[in-house]
């Protein structure tokens, strides 16, 4: 081992997965040695048996599709919203001017604030569930977006502009696919984010969701179940972002390192 | 006739905090011929950039104008071809996308585009790399490319800002020559800066010295030798001539600025 010395694939394979056999062991022994209670903490074989009572008894898979359809719902129409705005801000000055003091306030307000609004607003049903992850993403996504257009290489404006093109040009031409891999990076890291607010949202005031089924085993004292959801949505925001990620490889092969 | 004409361009920058402008460039007039190859020659930070920067457009000067063809220069446009020192291509273009840019702007049909893109990558030996995008390039072949890129546009002119700084030595002489066989073929109006006086010697009809900070023209130098210039040309006995006066030119500006 020396400092930025590159190890190979399979080794990192192996550490990666070492780290959650090691990881399983400690839980196992605790659990199973009677260091902890059982009320308070299920041993691994037991979570998986939960979780596995869940998905034939209690159709959990129905939970988890309703979480999913309402993270993606409320994360496509921020983005749909941000992505523009953001470009727009990050081209001309007098649009960043006029939102940028709004949105750099906005985006400290915590989502999860809203919910009790929300909800008076809203009711419990998905407008609420999509408006939290809605607040939660935007203008993150518009802030991030506007600095990633703002800090496209001026040069490449320069020469853009020399070979003739106009302001349609530069935004259609230069910055949205100068920043495209950049906006793509944001959108990753903000969908990992709704992932809280959809949950914060559904363990406050849901009849369906990850989040719900949560709070409906706190209340039987059911921890497998708990950990069981805890990890599915770990699970999920690991495909995810795999997802994401080999997406992104596909798009800009030219911004690869 | 004059293709260009610059009349008492000027350039101050703004104080830095309330400090007294600085001034980069002095009133310049400079008159360039049709067909006619200029290097601007000058010590770094001389402004031999900021005028190429206002003859193309990018930047504004702060008294008197630039006039193509007569008319007055107001911003960049597609009659003003540019190289830059710095690698320009569009990381997200292929070779033969980013030489197509400024077609497309135009609204030349593709097929069009597609024949000119064409036949100047075979004019910059680009061939088999049409399709590579600009980070599998070497430098030099990335500034074959943004020349191929500028050229396709069929500007009036071809403005380059020591295009080949970043080069080595050897690929920066073959670059010389391509530049320089382009033109002996196009006789394109070309305006090229640069700081190495072999470069300015041998591809120039006129070589334009500015003194150190602030820039004004110090030299006007005809460069009398016959075209077609080979490479061996830069070791005859007149080269060396025009390359002792141009030294001497130059180091006391060096030495004004050190």
């Amino acid at each position: 081992m020396r400092p930025l010395r590159e190890i190979s694939p399979s080794a990192r394979w192996a550490l990666g997965v070492a780290f959650f056999v090691v990881f399983f062991a400690a839980w196992e022994i605790y659990t199973r040695g009677g260091f902890v209670d059982r009320i308070f903490l299920a041993d691994p074989l037991t979570m998986l048996r939960e979780g596995w009572l869940l998905l034939v008894r209690h159709n959990f898979a129905y939970d988890i599709g309703m979480t999913i359809w309402r993270v993606l719902g409320g994360f496509f129409l921020a983005a749909a919203v941000a992505v523009p705005i953001g470009v727009m801000m990050g081209a001309y000055k007098p649009v960043e001017a006029f939102f940028e003091p709004f949105v750099s306030f906005a985006r400290y307000l915590p989502a999860s604030a809203f919910i009790p609004l929300l909800i008076l607003w809203a009711g419990i049903g998905e407008t609420q569930k999509l408006l939290v992850i809605f607040i939660g993403s935007v203008f993150q996504i518009i802030l991030m977006v506007a600095v990633t257009v703002g800090s496209t290489r001026r040069d490449l404006v320069e020469a853009a502009y020399t070979l003739g093109a106009g302001d349609r040009g530069i935004i259609g031409r230069v910055l949205l696919p100068s920043s495209a891999p950049g906006i793509a990076e944001i959108l990753r890291l903000v969908l990992g984010w709704a992932w809280t607010y959809v949950i914060v949202a559904e363990l406050i005031g849901s009849s369906s969701g990850i989040g719900h089924m949560i709070v409906d085993s706190q209340a039987l004292l059911n921890t497998g179940q708990i950990i069981f959801g805890i990890i599915v949505i770990g699970l999920i925001g690991l495909i995810s972002d795999f997802l994401f990620k080999a997406l992104n490889r596909r798009l800009f092969p030219w911004s690869l390192q | 006739m004059s293709k260009l004409r610059i009349e008492g361009v000027g350039r101050d920058f703004p104080g830095v905090r309330g400090g007294a402008p600085t001034r980069a460039l002095e009133p310049i007039d400079l008159a360039v011929a049709d067909n006619d190859f200029i290097t601007i020659l000058g010590p770094s930070g001389c402004g031999k950039s900021t005028l190429l920067r206002i003859v193309a457009g990018l930047d504004a000067p702060s008294t008197g104008r630039v006039l193509l063809d007569g008319q007055p220069v107001a911003g960049p446009g597609p009659d003003r071809g540019m190289v830059f020192q710095s690698y320009t291509l569009f990381p997200w273009l292929t070779v033969e996308r980013n030489i197509r840019f400024g077609l497309r702007e135009k609204g030349v049909p593709e097929a069009r585009q597609r024949e000119i893109a064409a036949s100047f990558i075979a004019r910059v030996g680009l061939e088999g790399f049409e399709n590579h995008f600009p980070k599998m390039l070497s430098g030099g072949m990335q500034q074959r490319t943004a020349i191929a890129r500028a050229l396709a546009n069929d500007p009036k002119i071809l403005l380059l800002d020591e295009p080949f700084g970043a080069l080595d030595n050897q690929t920066r002489g073959l670059m010389q020559e391509l530049l320089l066989g382009i033109w002996e073929n196009d006789r394109k109006t070309v305006l090229f800066v640069t700081h190495d006086i072999e470069e300015a010697i041998f591809m120039a009809s006129r070589v334009v010295v500015m003194s150190a900070r602030p820039g004004r023209i110090k030299a006007d130098v005809a460069i009398d030798l016959p075209h077609p210039r080979p490479y061996t040309l830069k070791t005859s006995p007149e080269f060396s001539a025009y390359k002792a006066r141009l030294t001497e030119e130059i180091r006391s500006e060096v030495l004004k600025v050190r």
